[in-house]
């Protein structure tokens, strides 16, 4: 047999291969978006419970499913949404949240106090690896959630924590509930907008404490929207209206969220119309978005801020004189319209001018280009002759890290290069270490619309984030006294005492403030986006 | 035959073993502090990262990790991804896309492949081999991070002729354009490998003699220099197969296909360990099966080869 009819062998795989390639796709075309309903890009979530959810593509979806307890007017001030009534004692230390009577999850099931103190204290409790429980943190009781592993990532179990429950979450009645915190905090009532604070039903519980394994795959919420089946991985999630929704109600009757692995297919979607809104267009076709696109370009503010942190551990860099002089040595402008091509502007402030209260140019003549003065002024007080940029390598920084050293080249005529290490953490690592790192790059986004969300981690002394070393006690203590001051007008003026002790002591470079640079298809109109990179799903309505 | 298949299947487990353990180590070596990438620039607290490390075996060392890994294995557990999902469920989500679009790319690469390089190899110098000479210098040059975005805008957005992505249930026409530009990656090889084996069994001595008993020239060609000239070219598609499943890391990113390309991209991105070598496991398996099923066909193929 063998040599006898090879060609019938290597037709007959061919022909195999033809019909298992065609025909095993199924043909159905559920893909397509309902006549009432728009498609809306995103990235893969990396989890679709509330507590658990820390980035942008999860936020949306969760946005559309959950009733937040407030939102945020254009101004960035809280309002109650859910909530009937946000209410303080005088210290800031006890709120007491009321909720707004009749709302329903979209299972039927009454939202009552017990399902936002059940979400909490899960989210809380530190075996349960939830990512945004530091939220949680300011609450009473907090500390006795979590554990410390004894050998620090040995192989020995860590010990179970003290508690499981929150001991600052008490339920007045069904419908009424207080939330004691550990240190007087004026800002409280904005922190709860965010998506760690979404109520959880009594259907996501498989026993006490242990949320159902599945509940992430078609989570049950409090929203205007409700998921129809589950959560396709790779490839869709679509919501429809929940019926006789008590809040407000949006415009659109459902929401395909499309999920892609990368902008550019996004973007060619959207451009063929088989998409409604990429909520990011990418750098390689900002270039040409403009003209695809016209009027369905869309800019908007976002939270996020890129800066260098200097190494303050280093001798070289203890003098804030030469710190002023390096950043008045770069073109902030040139750098956000050459390489970023718009989509990002130039930072002349420590806090992100969109937080209530703070200010777009408080860091003055210090942030503006003048080479001629950063010269003059770096000579005189004897600046390093080399200077490194440490960045990592895998996040795309090398284009604008290499054009700012050119910047400071010409400004200053010293030495500059770039210093890249394979990944942020070990570029913080090192830093953490006082290692010659060279300036370090970093990011933030904040976490809630208040200028203590960039204040408190980046610049504090013990602040999360502050790898480069800045201590400063006044400044630790006018930040402290803002979070406890009694309404937030007087906090936010606090805080400005406090950004301006920064302008002096120059501990960072602030860089660029980003956009939200979106686009959308001809069949919507009204499209905004907030700070979060999220659209808003309430403004959002088809086009004529 | 049946002792070949024997051996072949014994040695093709000690090589199984062998690629994973090797690609757990390099995965090992490479995880840093995955669950920090999960978070963004955001620290994670002390207790968080103990919960995890405990939950994902992360806090154990690399032969107790490895040995969690393939007792799942034999078991039939792929793990679960940092992200929490089943990896058997998204092996089985990922591959059929991924080997529908492997299948479509080397069936019209080949197709164009044989056909134009007989054509190409009979008449050699000819106005055709000079063309398809340069067009597949082109296509050998144009790496496939420029072909695939430029071949979604032409034809996916400014002709539009095809849509320009599929999903993962896509049918044949979404397929079609990702399978074209898939098939680029091979197509010239098995064009040039097919030229020069015709052009060269044009001039051997059995082609002389089927002339010479007055065979008709279609007999000649379509029988003997054929089935002589396409046992390299059976090799080199077979191995191309799987080439085409473990290349298409950037064709499935453009085309947004959630394949099996794809998963590798992102759990490289992610330091999800468990999730890349679960994905390279399925490979190297497939690997070792075209292999063995090339081998054999080549003998189908030549009846001069014998296997004991």
């Amino acid at each position: 047999m063998p040599g006898k009819s090879p060609w019938k062998v290597v037709a007959s795989l061919a022909a195999i291969a033809l019909v298992a390639a065609g025909c095993s796709g199924s043909t159905s075309d559920d893909t397509e978006v309902l006549p009432n309903s728009i498609s809306i890009g995103i990235g893969e979530p990396s989890s679709l419970v509330p507590q658990n959810s820390v980035e942008s593509n999860a936020s949306q979806v969760l946005a559309s499913l959950f009733y937040p307890l407030v939102r945020f007017d254009p101004k960035n001030k809280p309002y109650p949404v859910a909530a009937q009534s946000i209410t303080h004692d005088k210290a800031n230390r006890v709120w007491t949240v009321k909720l707004k009577p009749g709302f329903t999850f979209s299972n039927g099931e009454p939202v009552t106090a017990d399902n936002y103190i059940d979400a909490w204290n899960f989210g809380a409790y530190g075996p349960n690896g939830q990512l945004a429980s530091y939220f949680f943190s300011r609450i009473d009781g907090f500390a006795d959630l979590q554990s410390k592993d004894p050998d620090d990532g040995g192989p020995e179990k860590a010990p179970e924590p003290k508690a499981t429950k929150l001991s600052g979450l008490k339920k007045v009645n069904n419908l009424t509930f207080t939330v004691t915190l550990s240190e007087n905090f004026a800002g409280w009532e904005s922190v709860m907008g965010y998506d760690a604070f979404y109520p959880l039903p009594k259907a996501a519980f498989a026993s006490e404490g242990v949320l159902k394994k599945e509940y992430g795959e078609a989570p049950i919420g409090n929203g205007p929207f409700k998921m129809k089946g589950t959560w396709t991985h790779d490839e869709k999630i679509v919501v429809e209206q929940v019926p006789d929704f008590k809040g407000t109600v949006p415009k659109i009757g459902g929401i395909t969220w499309k999920i892609y692995q990368e902008l550019g297919a996004q973007y060619a979607d959207l451009m063929a119309g088989n998409l409604d809104v990429e909520t990011k267009i990418p750098i390689e076709s900002l270039g040409s978005a403009s003209g695809d696109l016209g009027a369905r370009l869309g800019k908007s503010p976002s939270s996020s801020f890129s800066f260098m942190g200097f190494p303050l551990y280093e001798d070289k860099w203890k003098n804030p004189q030469v710190r002023r002089a390096l950043s008045m040595a770069i073109n902030r402008e040139e750098m956000t319209d050459q390489v970023f091509l718009g989509s990002e502007t130039p930072a002349k402030s420590f806090v992100s001018p969109v937080v209530s209260g703070a200010r777009p140019n408080s860091c003055g003549e210090a942030c503006d280009y003048n080479p001629t003065k950063a010269r003059q002024l770096y000579t005189a007080n004897n600046g390093p002759k080399d200077i490194k940029i440490g960045y990592n390598a895998d996040g795309g920084h090398k284009a604008w890290i290499d054009a700012m050293c050119n910047q400071i080249k010409g400004s200053l005529g010293v030495n500059c290069t770039g210093a890249p290490q394979p990944k942020l953490g070990t570029l913080v690592d090192k830093a953490r270490a006082k290692e010659d790192v060279g300036l370090i790059r970093l990011g933030w986004a904040m976490d809630y619309p208040l200028m203590e969300s960039y204040l408190g981690p980046l610049y504090t002394s013990d602040g999360s984030s502050n790898y480069y070393g800045y201590k400063n006690s006044t400044f630790d203590s006018l930040v402290r006294q803002g979070s406890a001051a009694p309404t937030t007008t007087q906090a936010e003026k606090l805080w400005r005492e406090a950004e301006d002790l920064l302008v002096r002591d120059m501990p960072v470079l602030p860089l660029r403030f980003g956009q939200n640079v979106f686009g959308y298809s001809d069949r919507v109109t009204d499209v905004t986006m907030d700070l979060y990179q999220k659209v808003d799903i309430y403004s959002i309505d088809f086009a004529d | 035959m049946f002792r070949y298949i024997v051996r072949r299947l014994l040695q093709m487990v000690l090589t199984f073993f062998g690629a994973t353990f090797v690609v757990y180590a390099l995965m090992f070596a490479n995880i840093d502090d995955p669950f920090q990438a999960l978070v963004g620039d955001r620290p994670l607290t002390d207790t968080q990262r103990a919960a995890l490390n405990a939950q994902y075996h992360l806090d154990d060392g690399f032969l107790t990790q490895y040995w969690h890994y393939v007792t799942g294995l034999l078991t039939g557990d792929f793990g679960r991804s940092l992200t929490g999902r089943s990896i058997g469920e998204m092996l089985a989500q990922a591959w059929p896309v991924t080997i529908r679009l492997a299948l479509l790319a080397i069936v019209i690469a080949s197709v164009i492949a044989v056909g134009a390089g007989v054509l190409a190899g009979l008449r050699r110098g000819g106005a055709f081999d000079t063309v398809t000479l340069v067009l597949t210098l082109i296509v050998l040059a144009m790496p496939i991070v420029v072909l695939a975005p430029l071949a979604q805008l032409v034809f996916g957005i400014q002709l539009g002729w095809f849509p320009p992505t599929a999903t993962r249930d896509a049918n044949l026409y979404q397929l079609l354009l990702p399978a074209l530009v898939l098939g680029t990656l091979v197509v010239a090889t098995e064009l040039r490998v097919t030229r020069a084996s015709v052009a060269e069994n044009l001039r051997a001595d059995y082609v002389r003699t089927a002339r010479a008993k007055g065979l008709a020239p279609k007999r000649v060609v379509g029988v003997h220099v054929l089935r002589n000239s396409l046992i390299p070219v059976i090799t080199l598609i077979g191995v191309d197969i799987g080439v085409l499943m473990s290349g298409a890391v950037v064709t499935e990113g453009v085309f947004n296909i959630p394949g099996v390309g794809f998963n590798l991209l992102r759990g490289i991105r992610t330091e999800d360990g468990p999730l890349v070598v679960g994905f390279v496991s399925v490979l190297v398996i497939v690997f070792l099966v075209i292999n063995l099923i090339v081998d054999l066909l080549y003998a189908a193929l030549d009846p001069r080869i014998r296997y004991e």
